[in-house]
Parts: structure tokens; C-alpha cells; sequence
């Protein structure tokens, strides 16, 4: 049987997974889907302490599986606010890049 | 959940992880996210997650990675050239990596473990009486049945109904965002 | 004891609204009028009460500068002649100022000027009186330089305010110094300070008072243009007219004899007897006295020759306040200061009447043309000259009698100003006023309205009448009841007067230009060519170029463009961090998690 440190271990290692695309990756499609599997990892986290948490009642403690579920959510939201301000960097930058996205540096 | 069930989607997850940022295509990598999440999503149902499990389908991977694919096409991204990339972002990216997990490692070996909770008949029959005893809930708990969905409404619709809304709210204003957003600019 | 309080904002509260508010809307002048009147009836409510009330201005530590006032008989009577004086120039101004484009800045500058002068007569410590004395200042240079369009306008204001600088740097020391030997600002608490000090020191008592009693002299100097720094008050009267007659000859001027005073009588005058400081003060005020009356007999403008006759007065003042007998030099401040304000009131009609013409000789036969200008003028000439039965005759005859009491030189001194006084006013009223006009301009001059007569006619009054110990004793500030007796000082300034006028009458009667040329005093003593040659040409350029050194090799190379260098290279080395790269602010940002999480959890 799977204890808890297993599923925080593995969630942690998809999260560092997702943290080296980040730092590696020059595609920011790419480096967009990263940060979906960090968010994902903060999930299973998340319902790994709600399962091994049980409420006093015995049951899984579905405080944890809100958040998931208002995580998701949110997350929905921001993929498709984020891959619209994609498309409109694309049109008006035809790159996407980060190595020739640098105007912001100083 | 048997142990090797687990090992089995930790597995594939990790690899698909691995995989989207090891593809130079982004279609591929898109695919690999998907192939991430289904194993992520068996490790929520193997958590008794149900719910939230078919959500990470449904939402993650049927409607978010398909957007990220429209996307990908809509922009017609060629693959990334090989460039010759200087080593040292990648040392730097794998090495800041490296920490976090030996941190990770860390934290987990000093702190206590715990296993499974039992989920067994009793326990989900003595917890029935924490719910109306006509409902559904109250009588899948009583035959033995964790009623995942239920529980999860009822938690969402009492205790968190004012987040439920703003929610909404965010969901329209994001709507609205996106619309502005892709409206070609005048000029 | 609200309304001492009323009496010190009211015109500041004036201002402000006047510069922010009024400024387009030509309610200005009118607002400021007002006020002016309140604040007379005001003082005049408040003369004669006493008492005291302060609130805590600025706190360091034990030490606390206060915002005060302090009412006793010098104060109010001296709150009488600043706002009576006040209230009849604003009248006046109201119609001589009529067509100026900037009338809401010159009287918010007179409104300024209320509150400033105010501050400085209601002081209840010295560094309030300070404040308030640097404020006049500041309202004087904008005052003078009202037509600032007019070079000499804008270099006479310069010259005021930078004279003043020079006596205020020597006021601030004495300040200190006083503070230093008494431990109080306050007037109420010097004199036991300073009596517990010459207990403490009676070796060192008399010089060090010496010292601090000079340095604060040296404001009195820069405000009442005592000689060295006299050079400014004739070049002041670049101002409008009646500015000069409120700032330059009645209060502001006096404002030094009256501090000084003030200083006497907090630390009593047993002090100051026999003083080295006083016996300064005396001979300071004598000489201007004589220096300025010998310069006044060779001015050709009417405003020149009444600055100098100022000039001289208020030595004659300082020289009453420096022999210890201050209340002398009070009285003749109160009763010059009506006639003065009348002479100056006056020639500003002439001036006015005249189409701006400044010259005596270009004018002639105004006193036919400008009846009750002319008649209000040769009251105050006969008080100024001190005509028996003036109210001039009375403070000079005191000054006079205090001069021959302590010191027998300075009396002669004084007695030959008295000689000199009626002699150049006399020139200044028979080529200006009689005779047959000499100009244009003054064949044009008409008699003024009667917004500039009227104040006129209430300052002749109070030019005649203030001497006598009816309206004195109620009015005057510090006034000391004094029996008349005629005698030997009486005969004596009674003969100068008419030796002084029968010289002027004889010499300038019926002359188309002056017959005496006298360089040395028409050039007034090439004092300010030497001012202006020596010490502007050599120090001042001297100075400028060290300071030009210094700014340019430390100030602007080491510090301005160091401080500016290191900025910019410390900038220069930040901005590599700011690389631009998505990648690397993630890759920072996750140096900065994983350090978060080794000091919060393995570093503890």
C-alpha cells in the first residue's frame, strides 16, 4: 500500500518536472503546459491530504477536494485568458519565443 | 488501491511529465501532457477521488489540452530548431531541480508518515449519520458505497456557495476577456 | 484672549485667500482694506490690557519654541501706530494704485506685511520676534520690487533684502548668545535669567552682555538702516509711495528701535547704564543722524530727501534708545510715525498729481495747485522740523533733553541735526510746493480724491496732536510722563529751527535750480560708490570666484555628479539582473523558493 509520503513524493517530483520546462523550455506554449503540471501536482497534494486526512467522520476530508475543484476551475479560466494573450503576442510579435521576447529588458 | 497500481500511474505520469518537456514538437509534448494527466488521474481515483478524477479528465485533458492544440495549430508552430544551446540554462534549470527535490527528500524522510485510512462498510455506515437519513448519501454510505459526487455537492452547495458564485463571475469575466483579447486591434 | 490672536492671522488668513483665491476677481484690494481696518479696531479694543498666551510651535526635546503674544503698554500702543498707519495706507493705496495691473499681488504683499509686523510687535520671545522680523523682510523685497519690470526696482529690493541679511546674521548670533547667558527666550523669564547669571559671573557680566546686546544691535542696524548699512532705505523708495510711507518710515524701520527697546526693557534698563554696548548704540544712532541729515540737504527727488530725513530720525531714535532712555526714542517713533507717514502719503499725491515726476525740481507751485495736499505737507514739515506746538516738538525736545543729560557731544550732534532738519525740508517745501511751476507735468497736477486726502487729513491731525499727554499717555507706547518746562534746551532747539529755516528759505526762495553743489553730500559720502566699487568689485568677485571653485570642482564634480556617477554605475551593474529573460526571473524566483524553504525548514 501507497502511503502519503509516496503520493507527496511523486506530486513533488511532477512538480519539479514542471518546474525545470519552465526554466529550460524557449516555447511559451510549452512553458504554459508546465505551469498546468505544477498546478496538477499542488492537486494530487492536495487530495492525497484529503484522503489520508479523513474528517472525524471517517470520510475523506472534502474541504481539501474543493479546492482542487475551485483550482481546476480557475485554472480553465486563466488557460484560456493566457493562450488568447498568446494569440495576440503571436500577431503582433509573430514569435513566441521567450528569447526574442526581451523588451522588457533593461 | 493496490501498490503497484500506484507505481504503475505515478510512472506513467512522470514519464508524460518528462516527456513534455523532453519533445521538441509541441504537438507531441500537448499529447504528453494528456498522457500525464490520465495517469494523474488514476492516482485520484486511486485516492478515492472520484470526482475530481473525472474532472481532471473531462476538464484537464478534454478541454484544456484541446485548446492548447487548437492553439498550436491555429499558430502553426514549426519545431523548435536545434540550436546550439549553451549549456549553462540547463545546468542552471536542472540544477535548481535537483535542490528542490533533495529539499523534498528532506522534508519527506524527517517527517512522520502515515498510511491509508480504512474506507471500509463500517466506517462509511457509522458516518451516515452525519447526513439526513432519507437522502441518497445517507443511503449509499449505509450499503457500503462512498457517494463521491454527492458529498462533493453537498459540500459545495452548503458551505461553499458564496465561492461557487464568484466563480461564475470569474468564468464571465474571463469569457469576456478572451473576446476582447482576440478582437484584431483597429489600426 | 481671543482676540490678540484674531489680530495676528486675520491679515495672513487675508493673504492667502487674496494670492489663492481673490486674485481675479479685483475684490482684493478691498478685502485687504478691511482687514486692515479690523486689525485698528482691534488694537485699539486691546490697548492698554496686559497678559500673556502661547502655544508650543516646534519641540526638541526639553527645548520648545513658542508662537505667542505678549500685551502690555509698549505692545498695544505700538499695535495703534502699525495698524492706524496700515489702515490709512491701504486707504490711500486703494486710490493711488488704482490703475496698477497687479494689484491683488501688491496688497496681499501689504497684507503679508500686517501679519509679519503684527508678529513681531506681539512677540513673546525672541525667536518668534525672529521669525516675524525676517517675514517683514520678506514682505519689504516684495513690496520694493512691486514694478520688478524696473531694473532699479529689482536691484533696490535685492539691496534691501541683502542688507538685511547682513544685520539679521548678527541678530541670530545675539539671539543665541542671549539665550546662552540668560537660558530663556521668553521676555517674561529673561531678566531673572540674566540677573542669576550676573550673579553667577559678575567678572564677565558687563562684556559678554556687551557682546550679545551688539550682535542683536546689528538687526536693528539692517532694519532701521543705521549707518554702515544704511544704503538700502533710500534706494527702497523704488516702491510704490505709499509702501514707502507704511514699511520705510513708519513701522518696519522702526521695528528695530522698538526690538530694541523691547530688549531694555525685559532686562531692565539698570543694565544697560554705563553699557560699552549702549554708549555704541548712541553714537551709532548720532552719526546717522548728522551723516544722513548732511546727505538729505542735496537730493533733488522728494522721495530721496524724505528717506534720508527718516534715516536721520530714526537716529536720532537709536541714540535715545542707546542712552538709556528708550521711552524717548519710543515717543518720538510714535509721533514720526504719523507725521512721517503723512510726509510720504503726500508726496506720493504730488508724485501721483504729477504724472510720476519725482523731481523737486521740475514741480513748483503745487501748494496753489493741490491745496490740501500742500496744507496737510506743511503740517507734517512743521512737525518733522519740530515747530513748537507739534507734536515733533515734544519726542525731539525729550531726545534733546535726554542727550544733554548723558552726553554733552551728542546733544551738539543732535542740536546741529536740528539745524540741518528744518533746513533741507524747507528747501524740499519752497521748490517743490512754492514759487512758479517748472514742468509740464506739474502745471497739470490737479488736487487728488478724496480716498487720498482723507488719510491725509487724519495723519495731519494726529501729526499735530500726538505729542500732547492726552492722546500720548493713552496712546503711545511706553510713554513716560514728562513735565515741559521751558529752559535753556527748549531756547536752544526753538533757535535751531529757525536758524534752519530762515538758511533755507533765504538760500532757496524763488530758484530755478539749486545753488549749493555740495559732491561729497549729494553723492551721500560715496558710501555706496565704495559699497559698490570696492567691496562688490574685490570681495564679492573674489568670493564669487572661490564659491565658483568650490561649486564647480566639489559640489558639482564630486558630490552632484558622484552622487549621480555611483547611481548610475550601482544602476548599470542592477540592470544585468534585468535581463529581459522569462526564463531567468523563473529561475531566480525558484533560487528565491528554495532558499525560503531551507532557512524556514532545515536552517532552524
Amino acid at each position: 500500500m501507497a502511503t502519503l509520503n509516496d503520493y507527496l513524493l511523486v506530486s513533488g517530483l511532477l512538480f519539479g518536472i514542471g518546474l525545470a520546462g519552465v526554466v529550460l523550455r524557449r516555447n511559451i506554449i510549452i512553458v504554459f503546459m508546465c505551469l498546468e503540471l505544477m498546478l496538477s501536482a499542488a492537486n494530487l497534494t492536495l487530495v492525497a491530504f484529503s484522503r489520508f486526512n479523513t474528517a472525524p467522520n471517517g470520510l475523506p476530508d472534502y474541504n481539501g477536494q474543493m479546492l482542487v475543484f475551485f483550482v481546476i476551475t480557475v485554472a480553465a479560466a486563466e488557460v484560456a485568458v493566457g493562450l488568447a494573450i498568446i494569440v495576440a503576442l503571436y500577431r503582433a510579435r509573430q514569435t513566441i519565443h521567450t528569447d526574442e521576447l526581451t523588451s522588457l529588458k533593461g | 488501491m493496490p501498490s503497484y497500481l500506484f507505481w504503475l500511474f505515478s510512472t506513467v505520469m512522470l514519464i508524460g511529465g518528462t516527456a513534455v518537456i523532453a519533445f521538441r514538437n509541441p504537438v507531441s509534448s500537448a499529447l504528453s501532457v494528456v498522457t500525464c494527466f490520465v495517469g494523474l488521474a488514476g492516482l485520484f481515483i486511486g485516492l478515492s477521488a472520484f470526482f475530481v478524477g473525472v474532472i481532471q479528465i473531462l476538464v484537464y485533458t478534454g478541454a484544456v489540452m484541446v485548446l492548447f492544440l487548437f492553439i498550436i495549430m491555429l499558430l502553426d508552430l514549426k519545431d523548435e530548431e536545434r540550436r546550439a544551446n549553451s549549456l549553462a540554462p540547463v545546468a542552471a534549470g536542472l540544477g535548481l531541480v535537483i535542490a528542490f527535490v533533495v529539499q523534498l527528500i528532506g522534508i519527506l524522510s524527517r517527517s512522520p508518515d502515515k498510511s491509508l485510512p480504512p474506507l471500509d462498510h463500517a466506517t462509511l455506515a457509522s458516518a451516515a449519520a452525519d447526513y439526513l437519513p432519507s437522502g441518497k448519501i445517507a443511503a449509499s454510505l449505509n450499503q457500503g458505497k462512498l457517494p463521491d459526487v454527492h458529498l462533493i455537492g453537498h459540500t459545495l452547495f452548503t458551505q461553499y456557495n458564496l465561492p461557487l458564485q464568484i466563480l461564475g463571475v470569474l468564468l464571465l469575466v474571463a469569457t469576456v476577456g478572451v473576446v476582447v483579447l482576440s478582437k484584431k486591434q483597429a489600426g | 484672549m481671543t482676540l490678540p490672536w484674531i489680530l495676528l492671522f486675520l491679515p495672513l488668513a487675508v493673504a492667502v485667500l487674496n494670492q489663492l483665491v481673490l486674485k481675479k476677481t479685483g475684490l482684493a484690494p478691498i478685502i485687504s482694506t478691511a482687514s486692515a481696518v479690523a486689525t485698528f479696531v482691534i488694537a485699539l479694543m486691546i490697548l492698554g490690557q496686559s497678559g500673556t498666551a502661547a502655544f508650543k510651535w516646534a519641540t526638541i526635546g526639553d527645548f520648545s519654541i513658542e508662537i505667542g503674544f505678549k500685551l502690555d503698554q509698549l505692545s498695544t500702543g505700538m499695535m495703534i501706530v502699525v495698524t492706524g498707519v496700515g489702515m490709512l495706507v491701504h486707504i490711500f493705496s486703494l486710490a493711488y494704485m488704482k490703475d496698477d495691473s497687479a494689484k491683488a499681488r501688491y496688497f496681499t504683499g501689504l497684507s503679508l506685511f500686517m501679519f509679519s509686523m503684527t508678529g513681531i510687535v506681539l512677540a513673546n520671545n525672541f525667536i518668534m520676534t525672529f521669525m516675524f522680523w525676517e517675514l517683514v523682510g520678506l514682505s519689504s523685497y516684495l513690496l520694493i520690487g512691486h514694478w520688478y519690470q524696473k531694473d532699479s526696482a529689482a536691484d533696490a529690493a535685492k539691496k534691501a533684502f541683502l542688507c538685511n541679511r547682513v544685520g539679521d546674521f548678527g541678530f541670530m548670533i545675539g539671539i543665541l548668545m542671549l539665550w546662552g547667558i540668560t537660558g530663556h527666550l521668553a521676555f517674561d523669564e529673561m531678566k531673572g535669567g540674566l540677573e542669576a547669571f550676573q550673579a553667577a559671573n559678575p567678572a564677565i557680566f558687563s562684556g559678554v552682555l556687551s557682546a550679545a546686546v551688539l550682535c542683536i544691535f546689528c538687526g536693528a542696524i539692517g532694519k532701521s538702516a543705521q549707518l554702515p548699512l544704511h544704503v538700502w532705505l533710500p534706494d527702497a523708495m523704488e516702491g510704490p509711495t505709499p509702501v514707502s510711507a507704511l514699511i520705510h518710515a513708519a513701522t518696519m524701520v522702526a521695528a528695530g528701535v522698538y526690538m530694541l527697546f523691547r530688549l531694555q526693557f525685559t532686562l531692565g534698563f539698570e543694565h544697560f547704564e554705563g553699557l560699552p554696548a549702549s554708549t555704541v548704540i548712541a553714537w551709532t544712532g548720532g552719526i546717522t543722524a548728522l551723516v544722513a541729515a548732511l546727505m538729505a540737504t542735496q537730493q533733488d527727488d522728494i522721495k530721496r530727501v524724505l528717506a534720508y530725513s527718516t534715516l536721520s530720525q530714526l537716529g536720532y531714535m537709536v541714540m535715545a534708545v542707546g542712552l538709556v532712555h528708550g521711552e524717548a526714542g519710543m515717543f518720538h517713533l510714535f509721533t514720526h510715525a504719523w507725521f512721517k507717514a503723512l510726509l510720504f502719503l503726500g508726496s506720493g499725491a504730488v508724485i501721483y498729481a504729477c504724472h510720476h515726476e519725482q523731481d523737486i525740481w521740475k514741480m513748483g507751485g503745487l501748494f496753489k495747485k493741490m491745496p490740501i495736499t500742500g496744507f496737510t505737507f506743511l503740517i507734517g514739515f512743521l512737525a518733522l522740523i519740530a515747530v513748537p506746538g507739534t507734536s515733533g516738538f515734544f519726542s525731539k525736545e525729550q531726545i534733546l533733553e535726554a542727550a544733554h543729560e548723558k552726553e554733552p557731544i551728542l546733544f551738539w550732534i543732535a542740536v546741529i541735526v536740528a539745524i540741518l532738519t528744518p533746513f533741507y525740508m524747507t528747501r524740499l517745501f519752497v521748490v517743490a510746493f512754492l514759487g512758479k511751476t517748472k514742468s509740464e507735468n506739474a502745471d497739470h497736477a490737479h488736487e487728488v480724491g478724496p480716498l487720498m486726502f482723507v488719510p491725509l487729513v487724519l495723519l495731519a491731525v494726529l501729526g499735530l496732536v500726538a505729542g500732547y499727554p492726552f492722546i500720548a499717555s493713552k496712546y503711545a507706547p511706553a510713554y513716560h510722563s514728562h513735565s515741559f518746562q521751558l529752559g535753556p534746551i527748549t531756547y536752544i532747539s526753538i533757535a535751531a529751527v529757525i536758524i534752519g529755516l530762515i538758511a533755507g528759505f533765504v538760500l532757496y526762495s524763488g530758484k530755478e535750480k539749486d545753488p549749493l553743489n555740495i559732491p561729497l553730500f549729494r553723492n551721500r559720502f560715496y558710501v555706496d560708490g565704495f559699497y559698490d566699487n570696492f567691496i562688490v568689485r574685490y570681495f564679492q568677485d573674489a568670493f564669487a570666484a572661490i564659491v565658483s571653485f568650490f561649486d564647480e570642482l566639489i559640489i558639482n564634480g564630486l558630490i552632484v555628479n558622484g552622487l549621480s556617477r555611483a547611481a548610475e554605475s550601482t544602476g548599470n551593474q542592477f540592470r544585468k539582473i534585468q535581463s529581459g529573460s522569462l526564463q531567468g526571473y523563473a529561475f531566480v524566483f525558484g533560487i528565491g523558493v528554495v532558499l525560503v524553504i531551507y532557512f524556514t525548514v532545515f536552517h532552524s
